[in-house]
Formats: structure tokens, C-alpha cells, sequence
């Protein structure tokens, strides 16, 4: 199968991308000055992410619409207000996360920002969950332009103006040289930013528009750093078809008056699990030193007992040393329980940790 | 006269008498990027041609350093173990990883000389 190209691949040529197959698409890793240096200059300024592999599922519908998809999403979608975003999963029957995914509310329906690895097979489940009733585009005629960062309002404002009113987790429909682009304050950094919806054929214009007013270009590898960094999940790492949004210890996005009501997909292992509690659970976790315990690590307790696994980790550069997520049994989840890590056939201490390893900085409204 | 070889897993070594001090080329650090952890093999140790000695880690993963001779390790550089982007600013002078008291000074002639090792690196990227 050949790999699919975004809009942006030109300009990610001309920028000297290091490319790596992924999801079915060429993507940039990294640009000629490095995966740490473009996560810092995230960090402390702004830095432009091409997400367009990411799916942009519309779906289109009015009452009847919430109805349905509350009967698949752990959300009050009844009082998500227009232009109004929520962090979900899509669940097998026995809870098992298919996709993590950003869902909006837009004025004819919703707007879902799915994986790209997932997107595919989100869309079958979702039109079969749905009974075909909805028209649901799976559009790839537009891109998904990510801009995080400190200095990602000033830059953005200069060219779309209004986007600096918008709070984290809301969106809004702008024009922009006669385009119809939606924009959302969100992102996945741990940074104040925004992602931006736009045509295919607008997107590399656009790009280069925000380049030309000092935000940088930034691969897979720094963005992999930066999310981590800030706690957030990944999927295929953090998240899989064997994990619950309990394990994963995600249960802040489960509507508390959907618990309580029941009636979702996998709402009876849901339940289960938050009376009775998991047997495993995600955590943080902060090796000692240098040392860099990558995914499939192996977690050992203080008396040798195998109790857990990495699922990702790295060097964190604004943390200016090693951090890692993984799943340990749950009576050593607490925060700074003693544990080791087995890296290259020597256990080296590390300790649970509280998330973020990195403090966000979003910008919160008033409500 | 000191003489730099190299080996096709893209370390220099640089013999003096039977000193010889290891590392590894600007082309390795341009292909691994950032390196973010060093690990040296111990004083002391003995290691084998071709064996590993040696851990870098950039951002991605992981991989391991082999020494291109035999020999015991007389001297490591700690200050590419304290701060590992050393390496990256100056992989083959400063930032040297360990020096070994070398065995067999014919295993030196197995190994590629500059105008080699800059043909086998460009065509092993290509």
C-alpha cells in the first residue's frame, strides 16, 4: 500500500523533514534542528504541528443525534454547549478504548477528532452503532493544522483575528481569505494553543503565513516528548483495545450523571470498576538519574515481584531528565511508592509519580 | 603519528603507542539525534572486538556502542555521561567515550580509513 501525503508534505520537504511512516502517512519526525530543540522552542514560544492524518469525522444530525451518541460516549452531550468540546472514547462492550478522541458540538452536529491509526475503523463502528441514520463525512479534503505554545495567541490572532477570545476546549467557525476554517483553543502539548480545520488546498499558504510570523515547524518526535511530558495519553501506548478508561485513569472524562445513569456502551464494566476498583492502573513514573526506561519496560516492587510495564518513556527535556507512564498493579500506585525498573537486565529505582510531569498552562474562561 | 580508523558501526578510534581513545562519528550523532543518556563501560573491564561498550539513547531509542578493538579500559569520559548533548556538539574530538589499553594493534587494520568510512557512511544512508 503507498503511504499517504498530507497537504503540508512540500513544505515539510523544504524544511528539511526527516519523514517515518506513520498511520499509513509520511510525517516528519524532526526538522534539521532536533527533536529537543523543538520541543523548547514549544515550550517558549510557538511551534506548528501537521496533524491533518488525524480523522475530522462531521457528523450530522440534530436531538436524535445526541440521543444516539450518548448511548455510545460517557458524556452529558445534552448540555455540551455549541462550539463546545469534550475528551471521550469509543468502547467495545466490555470497555475496552477503540479511540481516544476530542468530540465537539458545531451547529448541525459534531465534529470528532479521532487517531489516525483508528480513524478507519472508528468510522465502521460508529456507522453501525448509529444504524446509518447520520450522514457522517470522513473528510479528507481538509487538513488539521496544530499551533502550541506561549506565543501561539499572538501569532494566530495576527492572522485570523478573534481566536484570542476563544477558551481551552471551545471552537468557532472564522473566515479567512473568503475560507470557511474552524479553529479550536486545544491541543496536546501541556502548552496554551489552538487546532485549526481548514481546506486541503489552503493549508500549505496558511502554514507558511505563521512560519513567516515566527512559529516553527514540529515533527512527531518532539510532539511524542511534549506529550508526554504533560500526562497525556497515547494511543496504541497508554491505551488500547485491553484498557478501560478507568485503568488508564481517565475517569474525570466520564460524565458523572452518565455513571449514575448507566446506558452507554460498556457503562456495566465502567461502574464496575469505579465501586470496585482496577486490578491495574496508569501512573507516573520518575526514573532516578539518566537512566530511560522505553515501553515494555518491566516494573519490579521493593521485594522483586513483577507488578507492572512501561508504556512510554522518555527523556523529558523541559523536565531536564527521564519520565515514563506505565500500568502498575493498584497497592503500588501511590505516589512515591518505591519501584525498579529493569533496563538492560539491571534494575535501576525510579518512584510513582503525580501527573503532569510538565505544568500546563491553558487559558481557562469565566463560565 | 597518531592514526584515525573506523568501524562500520560508526566508531572513531584514534591509536596513540597502545592508547587508544573510542567514540563515535558526526554521521552516528546526525543519524541518532539528540542524545539524552550515555552509558560507559566499567574502568577496569576487559572488552572484545566487536562487542558492545556502551549505551546512547537519543529521544527516539536506544542503541548500542561497540568497540571496533580489544583491550582494557583504562579511562572514560565523564563528562559525556554528565551532560550527553556534548556529543552531539563535538562527537569526534571532546566528547570521546572511553580509552583502551589495546591488545593487538593488527586488529587496527581491519578497519576503514577517513576517505573509506565517508564513502561506506554516505552509501550506508542513502
Amino acid at each position: 500500500m503507498d503511504t499517504k501525503k498530507t497537504s503540508l508534505y512540500q513544505l515539510h520537504q523544504d524544511s528539511k523533514a526527516k519523514f517515518v511512516e506513520f498511520a499509513g502517512y509520511q510525517m516528519p519526525i524532526q526538522y534539521s534542528e532536533g527533536i529537543v530543540e523543538e520541543h523548547r522552542f514549544t515550550r517558549n514560544h510557538s511551534g506548528i504541528f501537521d496533524v491533518s492524518h488525524m480523522g475530522q469525522l462531521f457528523i450530522y444530525g440534530q436531538e436524535d443525534l445526541v440521543d444516539d451518541l450518548e448511548r455510545i460516549f460517557p458524556l452529558d452531550l445534552k448540555n455540551l454547549k455549541l462550539n463546545h468540546s469534550k475528551y471521550s472514547f469509543l468502547m467495545s462492550d466490555n470497555a475496552g478504548i477503540y479511540d481516544d478522541l476530542i468530540i465537539t458540538k458545531i451547529k448541525d452536529g459534531f465534529l470528532i477528532i479521532l487517531n489516525a491509526a483508528c480513524k478507519e475503523n472508528d468510522f465502521k463502528i460508529l456507522k453501525v452503532l448509529l444504524n446509518d441514520k447520520y450522514k457522517m463525512v470522513l473528510d479528507e479534503e481538509r487538513s488539521l493544522i496544530a499551533i502550541q505554545g506561549p506565543k501561539s495567541v499572538q501569532i494566530l490572532k495576527s492572522v485570523i483575528e478573534g481566536v484570542e477570545n476563544l477558551n481551552f476546549m471551545s471552537g468557532n467557525w472564522f473566515t479567512l481569505d473568503d475560507q470557511n476554517i474552524y479553529v479550536t483553543r486545544s491541543g496536546y502539548t501541556g502548552e496554551d494553543g489552538f487546532e485549526v480545520s481548514l481546506t486541503n488546498e489552503f493549508a500549505d499558504g496558511f502554514t507558511r503565513r505563521l512560519i513567516d510570523k515566527g512559529a516553527k515547524l514540529i515533527g512527531l518526535g518532539a510532539r511524542d516528548t511534549l506529550r508526554l511530558e504533560a500526562g497525556l495519553c497515547l494511543y496504541g501506548h497508554e491505551l488500547s483495545k485491553d484498557k478501560t478508561p478507568v485503568e488508564a485513569n481517565l475517569k474525570w472524562a466520564i460524565s458523572k450523571d452518565r455513571i449514575s445513569k448507566g446506558n452507554f456502551i460498556g457503562s456495566d464494566i465502567i461502574t464496575k470498576q469505579l465501586n470496585n476498583g482496577v486490578s491495574k492502573i496508569r501512573v507516573g513514573i520518575k526514573p532516578e538519574g539518566r537512566i530511560i526506561a522505553r515501553e515494555k519496560t518491566k516494573i519490579y516492587n521493593e521485594t522483586d515481584l513483577e507488578i507492572g510495564e512501561i508504556t512510554s518513556g522518555t527523556f523529558g527535556p523541559s523536565v531536564n531528565g527521564p519520565v515514563a507512564m506505565g500500568y502498575v498493579e493498584n497497592e503500588f500506585s501511590k505516589k512515591n511508592t518505591k519501584i525498579f525498573l529493569e533496563v538492560r537486565g539491571k534494575k535501576h529505582p525510579a518512584t510513582i509519580c503525580s501527573l503532569p510531569f510538565y505544568k500546563k498552562s491553558y487559558v481557562k474562561g469565566v463560565i | 603519528m597518531s592514526e584515525v580508523k573506523y568501524s562500520k558501526e560508526h566508531e572513531w578510534i584514534k591509536l596513540e603507542g597502545d592508547i587508544a581513545t573510542i567514540g563515535i562519528t558526526k554521521h552516528a550523532t546526525e543519524m541518532l539525534g539528540d542524545i539524552v543518556f550515555t552509558e560507559l563501560p566499567e574502568k577496569g573491564s576487559n572488552v572484545d572486538k566487536d562487542g558492545t561498550a556502551g549505551v546512547v539513547e537519543s529521544t527516539k531509542a536506544a542503541s548500542d556502542v561497540y568497540t571496533p578493538v580489544s583491550g582494557e579500559v583504562v579511562d572514560l569520559n565523564q563528562s559525556i555521561v554528565d551532560d550527553p548533548s556534548k556529543i552531539n556538539q563535538d562527537p569526534e574530538n571532546s566528547a570521546w567515550f572511553f580509552k583502551l589499553k589495546i591488545k593487538d594493534k593488527s586488529e587496527m587494520d581491519t578497519l576503514m580509513n577517513k576517505d573509506e568510512y565517508d564513502k561506506f557512511a554516505k552509501e550506508s544512508s542513502a
